[in-house]
């Protein structure tokens, strides 16, 4: 007890002792408050920086495989056009495709065929452009969706053909100001649906291929719809007329979700797709996305990142601790009397270094909390300012707090071992 | 270069200063008299010989025990007072006790009583730089009495004093003398040896001549009256 009162007795010395050259002692901590808010907020911006990247990777689940549909380079299509009138292309994947990587790919546990097409919505006068996404009923589970109402598709509904759709709240909100989107019946392309669910689709992806063309933004208006009812209704041909030409789409699948057991799976499936898909296509008109080697780019980036503006920072704290220690070997020589004369009055060579070290230490933690405190809040003008998203880890707070510490400690045991070194009969000289 | 050169300040110095005595050095510049008493007061240890202060060889001390030494058995008063400047009267007072390990709730009633015994009461709170030199001697004063030493040693105690606070304070030092503090006190002054039982001469660091003023007991001279 009576120890704690001691030292705490030091601290308020120290405290005493640093307010006396308010303005000195202040600019002092300004190195350690730049270093440590630096810390933060740059740690700050980069994980954030990561975060959305590495969100919207997971969001495409890292067990899975994605396989798209790409529209092959405009020369190789050129052969199928016999005049000028009308062309026909056809490409990318089908549903053999499908049933070949289902079947030879081993730890596949599902594979998932998508029909994507872009088209009109309509629901009496009011007409919106969406994507009508042709799919299964285990959708849900591959793709990161929340049910906000009513069902997703069923099994059922693809064997019956039926003509119901779920679409996500974003397009239902548009469509639907004034009722309930539940059992109202759309139309699409002269066909009816009946809205059976309202989802919430987590981080659409927005470089999906697709059939068809509307005008305006389709992101997040998407409607889902039976695979089944989806090739009767649409067919796999989609027809565009544009003036005089016909051209025609031919696609069966434009995308392929395959869902592998485990992720050490997903490592061994990606060539081996790679070689199934390069046997039976004679151009590459698809290509495979592993979300899982995106998310480790990403964090191997994000890594980079954070050692880059981590020493950029460090730096700073270090340039910090070099400012408090001049400024402490200035103190030691202006305070050589004041040594003396304690070291006279009783003084231990010990107090002298406790003293001149907790006064370094008050001073560097001192701006350590200053520091915090402009760190955590310079992230929230960044991202007022400039849109960028910023994450403040507790982690990155603690750092930089400890750092600031330690910095003190280093940079002071120099200067208050040199006061405690002193000659008292020297000090007590000293002019 | 310095270091090489030997300087023998004091060259075979025999002194005992009794308990309760009053003990004036004085000397040319050069004679030594500062070496004693930095010997005296424990800053220094001699290159050979003894130091006995209260029944303990302080010359074979190592750095700590010597730190401890001053701290417990020694007052000091400077000739230019040497108040910490950031410290309050109060806390200056306190500084001995503090590093005995004494905190500063635990010393508080004695150093503010040692602040009124010197007059100081109703300043307890001001800082050195608000007070004039005699007060800031006397809260010297205070100092050196607040670990209750067996002697304090008074390095030109009125040299940055004029001669009538100087001599408040060489009263204030009698007083405590008078009331069994041993004191030794450095001076160049011959009218402020005269308040001392003893003289003691100093030349190229050895004792020159003792005078004896006066026997322990004897009422001093009223010398001060004369000047």
């Amino acid at each position: 007890m009576a120890g704690y009162q001691h030292f705490m007795s030091t601290v308020q010395l120290g405290i005493k002792t640093l307010l006396l050259h308010k303005l000195r002692s202040g600019l002092t901590m300004m190195g350690i408050i730049f270093g440590v808010c630096s810390v933060i907020a740059m740690l700050a911006i980069g994980e954030g920086a990561s975060f959305e990247a590495q969100e919207r990777i997971k969001a495409l689940g890292s067990n899975n495989i994605i396989v798209r549909s790409v529209k092959p380079p405009e020369q190789a299509r050129e052969s199928n056009n016999s005049n000028g009138r009308s062309r026909g292309i056809q490409y990318g994947l089908s549903y053999d495709d499908t049933a070949r990587i289902y079947s030879t790919i081993p730890g596949v546990q599902r594979v998932l065929p998508m029909r994507i097409i872009r088209e009109n919505v309509r629901f009496y006068e009011m007409e919106l452009p969406c994507q009508v996404i042709g799919t299964l009923s285990f959708y849900p589970d591959i793709v990161s969706i929340d049910l906000v109402s009513g069902r997703f598709i069923s099994p059922m509904d693809e064997v019956y053909k039926q003509n119901i759709c779920v679409l996500t709240t974003s397009l239902a909100q548009r469509l639907f100001p004034y009722h309930d989107p539940l059992k109202q019946i759309i139309k699409i392309a002269g066909n009816y649906y009946k809205v059976v669910g309202l989802v919430r689709e987590i981080n659409t992806p927005g470089d999906r291929p697709q059939s068809g063309e509307t005008e305006g933004e389709t992101m997040e208006n998407n409607v889902y719809i039976p695979l089944a009812t989806a090739k009767t209704r649409f067919g796999e041909t989609i027809i565009k007329r544009t003036g005089n030409t016909v051209n025609s789409e031919t696609v069966q699948v434009h995308e392929i979700r395959v869902q592998m057991q485990d992720q050490p799976y997903v490592e061994s499936a990606d060539p081996q797709i790679r070689t199934l898909l390069a046997r039976f296509h004679k151009e590459e008109d698809y290509e495979i996305t592993v979300p899982l080697q995106l998310l480790r780019q990403a964090e191997a980036t994000k890594r980079m990142f954070n050692i880059v503006l981590g020493s950029i920072a460090a730096i700073s704290l270090l340039v910090g601790g070099i400012g408090i220690m001049n400024i402490m070997l200035a103190n030691v020589t202006e305070r050589t009397r004041e040594i003396g004369v304690r070291r006279a009055l009783g003084a231990k060579k010990n107090d002298i270094t406790i003293q001149f070290l907790v006064e370094t230490v008050v001073l560097s933690v001192g701006g350590g909390l200053v520091g915090v405190i402009v760190g955590v809040i310079t992230p929230y003008i960044v991202t007022a300012v400039t849109d960028m998203n910023t994450i403040v880890t507790p982690w990155s707070v603690m750092l930089a707090f400890g750092i600031s510490g330690a910095v003190g400690v280093v940079f002071g045991l120099y200067p208050a071992n040199a006061a405690a070194s002193l000659d008292p009969i020297e000090a007590l000289r000293h002019e | 270069m310095g270091d090489d050169i030997e300087v023998m300040a004091l060259r075979g110095v025999n002194v005992d200063i009794h308990q309760g005595e009053y003990v004036a050095i004085m000397g040319p510049s050069g004679s030594g008299k500062s070496t004693m008493l930095n010997l005296l007061g424990c800053l220094d240890r001699p290159t050979a010989g003894a130091y006995w202060l209260g029944g303990e060889d302080v010359a074979q001390m190592g750095d700590d025990a010597l730190s401890d030494v001053r701290g417990r058995r020694i007052g000091f008063i400077f000739q230019s007072y040497n108040l910490i400047a950031q410290l309050t009267v109060l806390e200056n007072i306190q500084v001995p006790l503090f590093y005995q390990g004494q905190s500063m709730q635990e010393s508080y009633e004695r150093c503010a009583e040692l602040g009124r015994l010197v007059g100081l009461g109703d300043r307890l709170t001001h800082r050195p730089n608000q007070l004039s030199g005699g007060q800031q001697q006397r809260v010297a004063i205070a100092r050196s009495l607040v670990n209750d030493p067996l002697m304090i040693l008074a390095d030109e105690p009125t040299g940055n004093l004029d001669s009538k606070t100087g001599l408040e304070v060489l009263d204030l030092i009698d007083d405590l003398n008078d009331s069994g503090k041993t004191i030794v006190l450095v001076t160049h002054d011959n009218y402020v040896a005269e308040r001392a039982h003893r003289v003691i001469q100093m030349k190229d660091g050895l004792v020159d001549r003792v005078e004896v003023k006066r026997a322990s007991g004897e009422a001093r001279k009223k010398v001060n009256k004369r000047r």
